[in-house]
């Protein structure tokens, strides 16, 4: 025991020296970013460059584990054949087995766990299952027969409803189901008592307290074809409710069948003009159906992606300013005619509207003086060299990211007056304006006020908004999508006027942005399903799946809204979809997009995992070699 | 017999005749077709243009990468982009940097030619700011919500965006600010994730780096086309050497890509097959590549100007609404006379007596780090080993 012990120290101390040389060596070869992809990958958040010195700890700490360990192997071979030593063995022995043991029951779970991404649990099989979307849109018609279009025979076999289905396949994954619940029913006295009234305006207004209709109705009243009510060449009137009023001619001895064959058609057209074709759907949806890859509409085009804020600069140009002295009373204006427009719109999305004069501010172009109107001149194909060099003055709005729709009013500058914008052909164009999609618009405003005193420069101008507005009004309408693309000749359109926007006009706007929320929304989720599936360093938090789940919950609504007809909750459903969608795609904290090569992981692992497994494996080895040859003794014993 | 034959001769030839101009005309039918939808194919379906221009390399002898990426600013610039749609990201600020005999200014040409730095640059994310992380979230626009709208790239369905970059690279990767790196797998799921939201219509990439053709090997989304200065293997290489600034001023391949741009102008029809031609090896020394095989239209039907300039689609207003002047449907909203009477104070910009009178700020403790953990380890474990446990009451 004793001979053992003394031989036994200058060796363990040898073998302690040896390895910490050794270890050293380990450490200092030890580069920052090796273990820093590693530190990274524990702690996400922290710089890598914190990381390059407990690399050392770290090799100090494997260093301590190590010794224990090897000192125990150094000693053996001095300890043969002394029955003394077995003891010490068997402890040697036990070391090893407990230190393996806890690499295996400690080490190996905290390195698993902290190494690991967080990521919470997905409703992946809710997403793949909007992978196809059966959408079925329904809408209650309500048909109403006046007096004298009907006999009475007939008016007795008018029957209650009617449904009519149409389906719309876009692609294999999505497709369309119209329904139409049509109800049949014959006027009150009431209602052809308006219908008796002087123009069809007031009989607009009157129907329309009559009858209360719901978001997403339409309400058509059958006018005979003797009616004076429109005027000729019309067939249609489409009011600023939602109310539509059509005069056509029915066989008396016609049988009801027969009737609602001949009529069906007529109002079916009605429907599609002032709610939805299919082209403007397939427009809509196009985030989820591509168009082919450059064909889309041009309404498409026009319209900005969703988003549930706007911001509405007006800017007055005045690159003139030693001529012209501007006035606008953009705030008197806005709150006349814009205001009422937005605020009809304000369940759809929030609108901020301000204001600004910009001197100085020039075009791109030089017009061109034309003799034949002694004016100037800007050519249609110069027009989009136009807007570039005025944008980098207007400035916006640098606390928010929303969307921006600019009108301009540019007064030419007096060298340059009149100013007239030209169409394709060479005809000027009658507003003096023009605009550009998801940008804005601008118009051209000449000074009407005759230079009589030229020596008193500047000269006052009133700038007339409602002129203005007009314009403005008009292309914030087709910015927006709402204006209707097309109208057939025999259709009369009431204008909203002052109102800005018609209730047909504003539940066609519903029904294609529900259509387009639900389209963007699926689309986002499962793209971000598939994002977060194939790359698997992402973390996912607890907000983000909240969100996500948020956002499935609110497309499953919307769909069943959809389908149950109320089409202002299924709006507000898409619109929470698309927001909680958007949110948990944008989110900041899913960038971890950290890429890890094999041959980095090796690279970090190798230096950690080897110096520390070898031994251990190796003592294991022996153990279990050892136990294997004793059993063996046994046996042969035995 | 023989006239049997004859009858039967010109009947066949007849037929044949017939079927003949049948078959012309169903070909001359399909070939117009064909053509409609190929020029209905071929309109780019762009309505705005975003650049993003990224110079990666920091310290005085990377000014030309600086120079390389305020000179394709500059032209971008000239052919309309505007401020606000391009995202300019400097890794190091030659302009101010104190070995610049200039001040002020950044040259690309020599001899102090061409002033690229200007006075109205607008950098976006400039030096520290201009990493990898940052660079991949103005892509994604994954940006923290306090972001301002300039430093965002708010693109959409229908953007066209150039992406430049430009710095030291490698096989598969390009480094930032010397201690970062973007992997073209980064890059190449970068761009899968804008596609998958919608965030471009089409994308120009252009590289300019060493083995700059590896950086774009990986991408997979559709509608990519990529350039790159040189091959796998090659390194790129630079150009006008300045005695007075005392560095190279720029990278060969920008700097002939410049040239060709400066013969560029908004309405020119210069297509992208004439892009792939510049700088051959001859000027280049390495070999520029390009891929197109994940654009799906055919490059010599796009404009460089599709993504170099920004030509706006412009439609002239045709319909106006009629407004009733004198509807004063509207109730006036009362203004609130208490809110206009209360009184406004401006804020100090820069609290300065704050400022020279406050406290030094008391350190936080925070737990010892991992180096001092370990150096006080170490020297236990010496002590131990000289003195071993047993001596332990003769030190103490």
């Amino acid at each position: 025991m004793k001979g053992g012990s003394k031989s036994k120290v200058p060796v363990s101390i040898w073998c302690g020296h040896q390895l910490l040389e050794v270890l050293q060596c380990i450490s200092s070869s030890w580069t920052g970013p090796d273990l820093s992809v590693l530190a990274v990958r524990c702690y996400p958040t922290l710089p890598p460059r914190y990381l390059q010195v407990p690399g050392h700890f770290w090799g100090m700490a494997l260093a301590l584990t190590l010794r224990s360990n090897r000192s125990q192997t150094c000693s053996i071979p001095l300890t043969i054949n002394t029955k003394s030593i077995t003891p010490e063995k068997q402890r040697g022995k036990y070391a090893a087995l407990s230190i393996a043991a806890m690499v295996i029951v400690v080490g190996l779970p905290l390195w698993w766990k902290t190494t690991e991404t967080y990521r919470a649990s997905l409703p992946y099989s809710q997403i793949s299952e909007l992978d196809t979307l059966q959408l079925q849109l329904t809408m209650e018609v309500d048909v109403i027969f006046t007096k004298g279009t009907l006999t009475a025979e007939q008016q007795n076999k008018v029957p209650m409803s009617q449904t009519q289905e149409n389906y719309y396949k876009m692609n294999d994954k999505t497709g369309l189901r119209y329904r139409y619940e049509m109800k049949y029913r014959t006027a009150t006295v009431m209602e052809d008592s308006a219908l008796r009234m002087e123009s069809v305006q007031e009989a607009d207004v009157s129907l329309s307290q009559l009858n209360e209709s719901p978001s997403g109705s339409l309400v058509i009243y059958v006018i005979p074809e003797t009616s004076g009510l429109l005027p000729d060449g019309i067939n249609v009137y489409m009011g600023i409710y939602r109310t539509a009023i059509l005069r056509t001619s029915l066989h008396k001895e016609a049988k009801m069948e027969e009737l609602l064959s001949v009529i069906g058609p007529k109002i079916l057209r009605i429907i599609q003009t002032v709610t939805f074709t299919n082209n403007d759907i397939k427009a809509s949806m196009s985030d989820r159906v591509p168009t082919g890859k450059f064909t889309k509409e041009s309404l498409a085009d026009s319209m900005r992606a969703f988003k549930s804020s706007y911001e509405i600069t007006f800017s007055l140009l005045n690159p003139d300013p030693k001529s012209h002295d501007l006035h606008w009373d953009i705030e008197e204006a806005v709150d006349k005619y814009i205001q009422p427009f937005l605020d009809k719109l304000s369940g759809v999305a929030n609108f901020s509207v301000d204001s600004q004069i910009l001197y100085y501010a020039i075009l791109g172009v030089t017009p061109r003086y034309d003799k034949t109107i002694s004016s100037y001149t800007l050519s249609a194909e110069s027009l989009p060299h136009v807007i570039n060099p005025v944008e980098a003055r207007l400035g916006s709005n640098a606390a928010s990211s929303n969307p921006v729709l600019n009108f301009l009013l540019y007064v030419p500058d007096y060298p340059h007056c009149p100013l007239y914008i030209k169409d394709q052909n060479g005809a000027t164009v009658q507003s003096n304006a023009f605009h550009s999609p998801r940008w804005g618009g601008i118009m051209v405003y000449n000074v009407n006020e005759k230079y009589l005193d030229n020596n008193r420069f500047p000269v006052q101008v009133n700038i007339d908004t409602v002129r203005v507005m007009e314009v403005f009004l008009a292309q914030l309408r087709l910015l927006l999508g709402v204006q209707l693309a097309y109208v057939p000749d025999d259709f009369l359109m009431e204008s909203p006027a002052n109102q800005g926007l018609t209730d047909w006009e504003l539940d066609r706007f519903l029904w294609l942005r529900t259509l387009e929320n639900i389209a963007t929304a699926t689309t986002t989720l499962t793209s971000l399903a598939q994002l977060l599936d194939e790359i698997g360093n992402i973390v996912i938090y607890d907000k983000i799946a909240s969100q996500v789940y948020n956002a499935v919950i609110s497309v499953q609504a919307a769909i069943a809204e959809l389908e149950a007809g109320n089409l202002g909750f299924a709006f507000q459903s898409s619109k929470e979809a698309i927001l909680a969608s958007e949110k948990a795609f944008f989110d900041p904290s899913l960038l971890h997009l950290l890429y890890f090569p094999d041959d980095q992981k090796f690279a970090i692992y190798i230096p950690l995992f080897l110096p520390m497994s070898v031994p251990i494996l190796l003592s294991l080895l022996k153990i279990a070699k050892e136990f294997r040859e004793r059993r063996n003794m046994a046996k042969k014993k035995d | 017999m023989a006239s049997f034959v004859g009858v039967q001769f010109t009947f066949c030839f007849r037929i044949i005749v017939i079927l003949f101009f049948l078959h012309f005309y169903r070909t001359s039918l399909s070939a117009h077709e064909i053509e409609t939808q190929a020029s209905h194919f071929f309109r780019s379906g762009h309505t705005n243009n975003w650049a993003v221009l990224v110079c990666t390399s920091r310290f005085w002898f990377n000014y030309r990468h600086v120079a390389n990426t305020l000179s394709v600013y500059r032209s971008v610039k000239r052919l309309g982009i505007p401020d606000s749609h391009i995202v300019l990201m400097l890794a190091d600020d030659m302009a101010c940097n104190h070995r610049n005999p200039k001040p002020a200014t950044v040259f690309s040409h020599k001899n102090m030619e061409l002033n690229v730095y200007g006075d109205d640059v607008e950098v976006d994310y400039r030096g520290y700011e201009v990493t990898v992380e940052n660079f991949l979230r103005v892509l994604t626009g994954r940006l923290p919500a306090s972001t301002p709208r300039s430093k965002r790239l708010l693109s959409d369905d229908r953007s066209n965006i150039l992406i430049y970059m430009t710095g030291h690279g490698g096989n598969g990767f390009l480094k930032f600010q010397d201690s970062e790196e973007i992997t073209n797998v980064e890059l190449a799921d970068a761009f899968e994730q804008m596609w998958q939201k919608r965030r471009y219509n089409e994308l120009l990439f252009i590289i300019d780096t060493c083995q700059g053709a590896s950086m774009y090997e990986r991408f997979y989304s559709p509608n990519i086309m990529a350039l790159a200065s040189s091959q796998v293997g090659e390194d790129s290489l630079s150009h006008q050497p300045d005695l007075a600034i005392g560095v190279h001023l720029m990278d060969r391949y920008t700097f002939y890509l410049l040239e060709f741009l400066e013969d560029i102008h908004p309405a020119s029809q210069s297509n992208m097959n004439d892009l792939f031609k510049v700088c051959p090896k001859s000027q280049c020394v390495s070999t520029p590549g390009h891929r197109t095989d994940l654009f799906q239209r055919n490059p010599n039907s796009v404009l460089i100007t599709d993504f170099f300039g920004s030509v706006r689609k412009v439609e002239i207003t045709m319909s106006t609404m009629k407004l009733n002047p004198n509807n004063t449907e509207r109730t006036e909203i009362d203004v609130n006379e208490e809110m206009v009477t209360t009184l406004q104070h401006y804020v100090d910009q820069l609290p300065v007596a704050e400022i020279i009178h406050q406290k030094p700020k008391q350190k936080d403790w925070h737990p010892p780090d991992g180096f001092i953990l370990g150096l006080w380890t170490l020297i236990i474990l010496i002590f131990f080993q000289t003195y071993g446990i047993k001596h332990l009451k003769h030190v103490f």
